[in-house]
Protein backbone atom coordinates (compact mmCIF):
# COMPACT_ATOMS: atom_id res chain seq x y z
CA UNK A 1 0.00 0.00 0.00
CA UNK A 2 2.84 2.22 0.57
CA UNK A 3 4.51 1.51 -2.17
CA UNK A 4 1.79 2.40 -4.40
CA UNK A 5 0.78 5.32 -2.34
CA UNK A 6 4.79 6.42 -3.08
CA UNK A 7 4.57 5.96 -6.40
CA UNK A 8 0.72 7.16 -7.31
CA UNK A 9 2.18 10.75 -5.49
CA UNK A 10 5.47 10.07 -7.42
CA UNK A 11 3.81 9.98 -10.75
CA UNK A 12 1.09 13.03 -10.25
CA UNK A 13 4.06 15.32 -8.64
CA UNK A 14 6.31 14.83 -11.90
CA UNK A 15 2.98 15.10 -14.02
CA UNK A 16 1.95 18.22 -12.52
CA UNK A 17 5.55 19.87 -13.48
CA UNK A 18 5.69 18.35 -17.13
CA UNK A 19 2.81 18.97 -18.43
CA UNK A 20 0.88 22.10 -18.34
CA UNK A 21 -3.18 21.89 -18.45
CA UNK A 22 -4.05 18.74 -16.37
CA UNK A 23 -5.99 18.21 -12.70
CA UNK A 24 -6.92 15.07 -10.61
CA UNK A 25 -10.04 14.59 -10.58
CA UNK A 26 -11.75 13.59 -6.90
CA UNK A 27 -10.59 14.61 -3.53
CA UNK A 28 -6.95 13.89 -3.21
CA UNK A 29 -6.84 13.19 0.36
CA UNK A 30 -10.08 10.84 0.57
CA UNK A 31 -9.21 8.02 -1.86
CA UNK A 32 -7.81 4.51 -2.69
CA UNK A 33 -3.95 5.11 -2.77
CA UNK A 34 -3.06 2.50 -6.02
CA UNK A 35 -5.32 4.93 -8.41
CA UNK A 36 -4.95 8.46 -9.68
CA UNK A 37 -7.64 10.43 -12.48
CA UNK A 38 -6.26 12.83 -14.27
CA UNK A 39 -8.16 15.24 -16.88
CA UNK A 40 -6.26 16.32 -19.51
CA UNK A 41 -7.74 19.86 -20.94
CA UNK A 42 -8.35 19.69 -24.50
CA UNK A 43 -7.24 16.41 -25.57
CA UNK A 44 -9.53 13.15 -25.62
CA UNK A 45 -8.60 10.39 -23.18
CA UNK A 46 -8.96 7.89 -25.80
CA UNK A 47 -6.19 9.14 -28.29
CA UNK A 48 -4.18 9.39 -25.16
CA UNK A 49 -5.08 5.85 -24.15
CA UNK A 50 -4.19 4.55 -27.68
CA UNK A 51 -0.92 6.40 -28.15
CA UNK A 52 0.38 5.03 -24.87
CA UNK A 53 -1.07 1.24 -25.40
CA UNK A 54 0.96 1.86 -28.79
CA UNK A 55 4.26 2.50 -26.33
CA UNK A 56 3.42 -0.06 -24.17
CA UNK A 57 1.66 1.06 -21.37
CA UNK A 58 -1.77 0.70 -20.19
CA UNK A 59 -4.04 2.80 -18.83
CA UNK A 60 -8.10 3.67 -19.37
CA UNK A 61 -10.02 6.17 -19.96
CA UNK A 62 -13.06 4.21 -18.02
CA UNK A 63 -14.27 1.70 -16.17
CA UNK A 64 -14.04 -1.99 -17.66
CA UNK A 65 -17.56 -2.52 -17.91
CA UNK A 66 -18.00 0.53 -20.20
CA UNK A 67 -15.03 -0.06 -22.37
CA UNK A 68 -15.82 0.53 -26.24
CA UNK A 69 -18.72 2.80 -24.87
CA UNK A 70 -18.62 6.56 -25.85
CA UNK A 71 -20.00 7.92 -23.25
CA UNK A 72 -17.36 9.46 -20.70
CA UNK A 73 -17.03 7.74 -17.42
CA UNK A 74 -20.22 7.33 -15.39
CA UNK A 75 -18.12 7.65 -12.25
CA UNK A 76 -16.45 11.17 -13.01
CA UNK A 77 -20.20 12.25 -14.24
CA UNK A 78 -21.43 11.63 -11.23
CA UNK A 79 -19.45 13.08 -8.79
CA UNK A 80 -20.37 16.17 -10.72
CA UNK A 81 -17.70 17.04 -13.09
CA UNK A 82 -18.12 18.25 -16.55
CA UNK A 83 -18.52 16.39 -19.53
CA UNK A 84 -15.12 17.60 -21.50
CA UNK A 85 -13.18 16.71 -18.06
CA UNK A 86 -14.92 13.19 -18.72
CA UNK A 87 -13.92 12.55 -22.39
CA UNK A 88 -10.41 14.18 -21.48
CA UNK A 89 -9.81 12.14 -18.51
CA UNK A 90 -7.15 8.69 -17.64
CA UNK A 91 -7.42 6.24 -15.00
CA UNK A 92 -3.59 5.25 -13.75
CA UNK A 93 -3.83 2.24 -12.23
CA UNK A 94 -1.12 0.84 -10.00
CA UNK A 95 -0.10 -1.99 -8.36
CA UNK A 96 2.30 -3.08 -5.55
CA UNK A 97 4.58 -5.25 -8.82
CA UNK A 98 5.37 -1.56 -10.69
CA UNK A 99 8.57 0.10 -10.16
CA UNK A 100 9.39 3.13 -10.34
CA UNK A 101 11.57 2.85 -13.71
CA UNK A 102 7.63 2.07 -14.73
CA UNK A 103 6.62 5.28 -13.55
CA UNK A 104 9.83 7.07 -15.27
CA UNK A 105 8.88 5.65 -18.80
CA UNK A 106 5.77 6.69 -18.58
CA UNK A 107 6.45 10.62 -17.51
CA UNK A 108 8.80 10.01 -20.24
CA UNK A 109 6.49 8.76 -22.96
CA UNK A 110 3.33 11.17 -22.23
CA UNK A 111 4.77 14.69 -22.48
CA UNK A 112 4.99 14.78 -26.09
CA UNK A 113 1.63 12.74 -26.99
CA UNK A 114 -0.32 15.24 -24.96
CA UNK A 115 1.29 17.71 -27.24
CA UNK A 116 0.93 16.35 -30.15
CA UNK A 117 -2.79 15.97 -29.73
CA UNK A 118 -3.33 19.23 -28.67
CA UNK A 119 -1.71 20.49 -31.60
CA UNK A 120 -4.48 18.48 -33.58
CA UNK A 121 -7.42 19.91 -31.50
CA UNK A 122 -9.19 23.06 -32.45
CA UNK A 123 -8.95 25.71 -29.45
CA UNK A 124 -11.05 24.88 -26.33
CA UNK A 125 -13.78 27.95 -27.48
CA UNK A 126 -16.04 26.52 -29.12
CA UNK A 127 -15.94 22.83 -28.57
CA UNK A 128 -18.58 20.00 -27.49
CA UNK A 129 -22.07 21.50 -27.42
CA UNK A 130 -23.18 18.20 -26.12
CA UNK A 131 -24.64 19.52 -22.83
CA UNK A 132 -26.58 22.04 -24.59
CA UNK A 133 -27.81 19.53 -27.37
CA UNK A 134 -28.90 17.20 -24.78
CA UNK A 135 -30.47 19.33 -22.42
CA UNK A 136 -32.66 21.21 -25.36
CA UNK B 1 2.61 -22.54 -2.85
CA UNK B 2 4.00 -18.53 -2.89
CA UNK B 3 4.10 -17.00 -6.20
CA UNK B 4 7.22 -15.64 -7.53
CA UNK B 5 6.12 -11.99 -8.41
CA UNK B 6 9.03 -11.26 -9.57
CA UNK B 7 9.09 -13.51 -12.27
CA UNK B 8 5.62 -12.04 -13.22
CA UNK B 9 6.50 -8.64 -13.31
CA UNK B 10 6.30 -6.79 -16.53
CA UNK B 11 9.22 -5.45 -18.14
CA UNK B 12 9.27 -2.65 -20.11
CA UNK B 13 8.53 -3.60 -23.59
CA UNK B 14 11.82 -3.35 -26.46
CA UNK B 15 9.21 -3.35 -29.52
CA UNK B 16 5.85 -1.24 -28.66
CA UNK B 17 3.02 -3.75 -28.28
CA UNK B 18 -0.04 -3.24 -30.28
CA UNK B 19 -3.52 -4.62 -28.29
CA UNK B 20 -4.70 -2.20 -30.15
CA UNK B 21 -4.52 -4.34 -33.53
CA UNK B 22 -7.51 -5.86 -32.62
CA UNK B 23 -9.99 -2.85 -32.50
CA UNK B 24 -8.18 -0.26 -34.76
CA UNK B 25 -6.67 -1.18 -38.24
CA UNK B 26 -3.39 -0.43 -38.90
CA UNK B 27 -3.84 2.34 -41.04
CA UNK B 28 -6.21 4.50 -38.19
CA UNK B 29 -3.09 4.19 -36.19
CA UNK B 30 -0.82 5.11 -38.53
CA UNK B 31 -2.90 8.15 -38.66
CA UNK B 32 -3.00 8.82 -35.34
CA UNK B 33 0.60 8.11 -35.16
CA UNK B 34 1.51 10.81 -37.88
CA UNK B 35 -1.79 12.88 -38.92
CA UNK B 36 -1.07 14.83 -42.37
CA UNK B 37 -2.16 18.12 -43.26
CA UNK B 38 -3.08 19.12 -39.14
CA UNK B 39 -3.39 22.74 -38.26
CA UNK B 40 -5.50 26.03 -39.18
CA UNK B 41 -4.93 27.44 -42.42
CA UNK B 42 -4.69 30.96 -42.52
CA UNK B 43 -5.48 31.33 -46.08
CA UNK B 44 -8.30 29.10 -46.58
CA UNK B 45 -11.18 29.45 -49.14
CA UNK B 46 -13.55 28.04 -46.87
CA UNK B 47 -13.82 26.04 -43.46
CA UNK B 48 -15.91 23.98 -43.03
CA UNK B 49 -17.35 22.62 -39.23
CA UNK B 50 -19.29 19.27 -37.73
CA UNK B 51 -19.68 17.67 -34.33
CA UNK B 52 -20.96 14.57 -33.46
CA UNK B 53 -23.76 15.38 -30.21
CA UNK B 54 -23.27 11.97 -28.75
CA UNK B 55 -19.40 11.99 -28.45
CA UNK B 56 -18.61 15.63 -28.55
CA UNK B 57 -16.29 15.33 -31.14
CA UNK B 58 -15.57 18.73 -33.31
CA UNK B 59 -14.09 18.77 -36.98
CA UNK B 60 -12.60 21.64 -38.85
CA UNK B 61 -11.86 21.20 -42.14
CA UNK B 62 -10.16 24.37 -44.43
CA UNK B 63 -9.98 24.31 -47.83
CA UNK B 64 -7.97 26.14 -50.18
CA UNK B 65 -9.13 26.56 -54.04
CA UNK B 66 -7.45 27.34 -56.96
CA UNK B 67 -8.35 27.06 -60.66
CA UNK B 68 -11.22 25.52 -59.35
CA UNK B 69 -9.72 22.69 -57.60
CA UNK B 70 -8.68 21.68 -54.26
CA UNK B 71 -4.91 22.70 -53.68
CA UNK B 72 -4.91 22.17 -50.38
CA UNK B 73 -6.94 21.24 -46.97
CA UNK B 74 -5.94 21.00 -43.57
CA UNK B 75 -8.15 20.05 -40.49
CA UNK B 76 -8.22 20.27 -36.68
CA UNK B 77 -10.07 17.39 -34.68
CA UNK B 78 -10.89 17.28 -30.83
CA UNK B 79 -11.85 13.77 -30.43
CA UNK B 80 -11.36 10.63 -30.33
CA UNK B 81 -8.31 8.07 -32.60
CA UNK B 82 -10.87 7.42 -35.63
CA UNK B 83 -12.13 10.95 -35.71
CA UNK B 84 -8.47 11.68 -35.84
CA UNK B 85 -7.83 9.51 -38.52
CA UNK B 86 -10.81 10.33 -40.51
CA UNK B 87 -10.09 14.17 -40.77
CA UNK B 88 -6.33 12.94 -41.55
CA UNK B 89 -7.32 10.65 -44.76
CA UNK B 90 -9.94 13.12 -45.66
CA UNK B 91 -7.47 15.63 -46.71
CA UNK B 92 -5.54 13.39 -48.36
CA UNK B 93 -8.35 12.02 -50.46
CA UNK B 94 -9.51 15.69 -51.16
CA UNK B 95 -6.55 17.39 -52.10
CA UNK B 96 -5.72 17.57 -55.91
CA UNK B 97 -9.74 16.73 -56.64
CA UNK B 98 -12.64 19.47 -57.65
CA UNK B 99 -14.96 20.20 -55.20
CA UNK B 100 -17.74 18.51 -57.30
CA UNK B 101 -15.42 15.29 -57.31
CA UNK B 102 -15.71 15.98 -53.49
CA UNK B 103 -18.82 16.30 -53.20
CA UNK B 104 -19.57 12.42 -54.34
CA UNK B 105 -17.44 11.13 -51.14
CA UNK B 106 -19.64 8.87 -48.77
CA UNK B 107 -18.35 8.26 -45.31
CA UNK B 108 -17.92 4.47 -46.52
CA UNK B 109 -14.86 6.04 -48.89
CA UNK B 110 -13.39 7.30 -45.53
CA UNK B 111 -14.04 3.59 -43.71
CA UNK B 112 -12.80 2.20 -47.12
CA UNK B 113 -9.73 4.44 -46.75
CA UNK B 114 -8.95 3.75 -43.02
CA UNK B 115 -9.03 -0.35 -43.70
CA UNK B 116 -11.96 -0.53 -41.68
CA UNK B 117 -13.70 1.06 -38.37
CA UNK B 118 -15.37 -0.74 -35.49
CA UNK B 119 -18.69 -0.61 -36.13
CA UNK B 120 -19.25 1.86 -33.04
CA UNK B 121 -17.01 3.92 -34.47
CA UNK B 122 -18.47 4.48 -38.19
CA UNK B 123 -19.91 7.53 -37.23
CA UNK B 124 -16.26 9.02 -37.38
CA UNK B 125 -16.27 8.96 -41.09
CA UNK B 126 -19.59 10.94 -41.64
CA UNK B 127 -18.51 13.41 -38.97
CA UNK B 128 -15.53 13.81 -41.80
CA UNK B 129 -17.90 13.91 -44.38
CA UNK B 130 -20.17 16.05 -42.98
CA UNK B 131 -17.32 18.83 -42.48
CA UNK B 132 -16.46 18.34 -46.29
CA UNK B 133 -20.07 18.65 -47.52
CA UNK B 134 -20.23 22.05 -44.61
CA UNK B 135 -17.54 23.38 -46.58
CA UNK B 136 -18.49 22.67 -49.88
CA UNK B 137 -21.70 24.23 -49.37
CA UNK B 138 -19.82 27.23 -48.66
CA UNK B 139 -17.74 27.35 -51.51
CA UNK B 140 -21.20 27.59 -53.95
CA UNK B 141 -22.55 30.33 -51.76
CA UNK B 142 -19.45 32.09 -51.98
CA UNK B 143 -18.56 31.48 -55.64
CA UNK B 144 -22.24 32.26 -57.21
Amino acid sequence: MEHTRKLRDYLEEELFKRIPGISVNGDRGHRVPNISNINFDNVEGEGLQISLDLKGVAVSTGSACASGSQEPSHVLMAIGLPRDTGYGSLRFSLSKDNSKEEIDYLLETLPPIVEKLRKISPQAKERRPAVELSSA
Amino acid sequence: MKRNYKGLRRRLPAEPIQYFYTMYSAKVLEHLESPRNVGEMVDATVCGEATNPVCGDLLHLYLKVVDGKIASSSFQVQGCPPSIAAGSVLTELITGISPEEARQLKPQDITRALGTLPRNKEHCSVLAIDALRNALAKIQSDVV
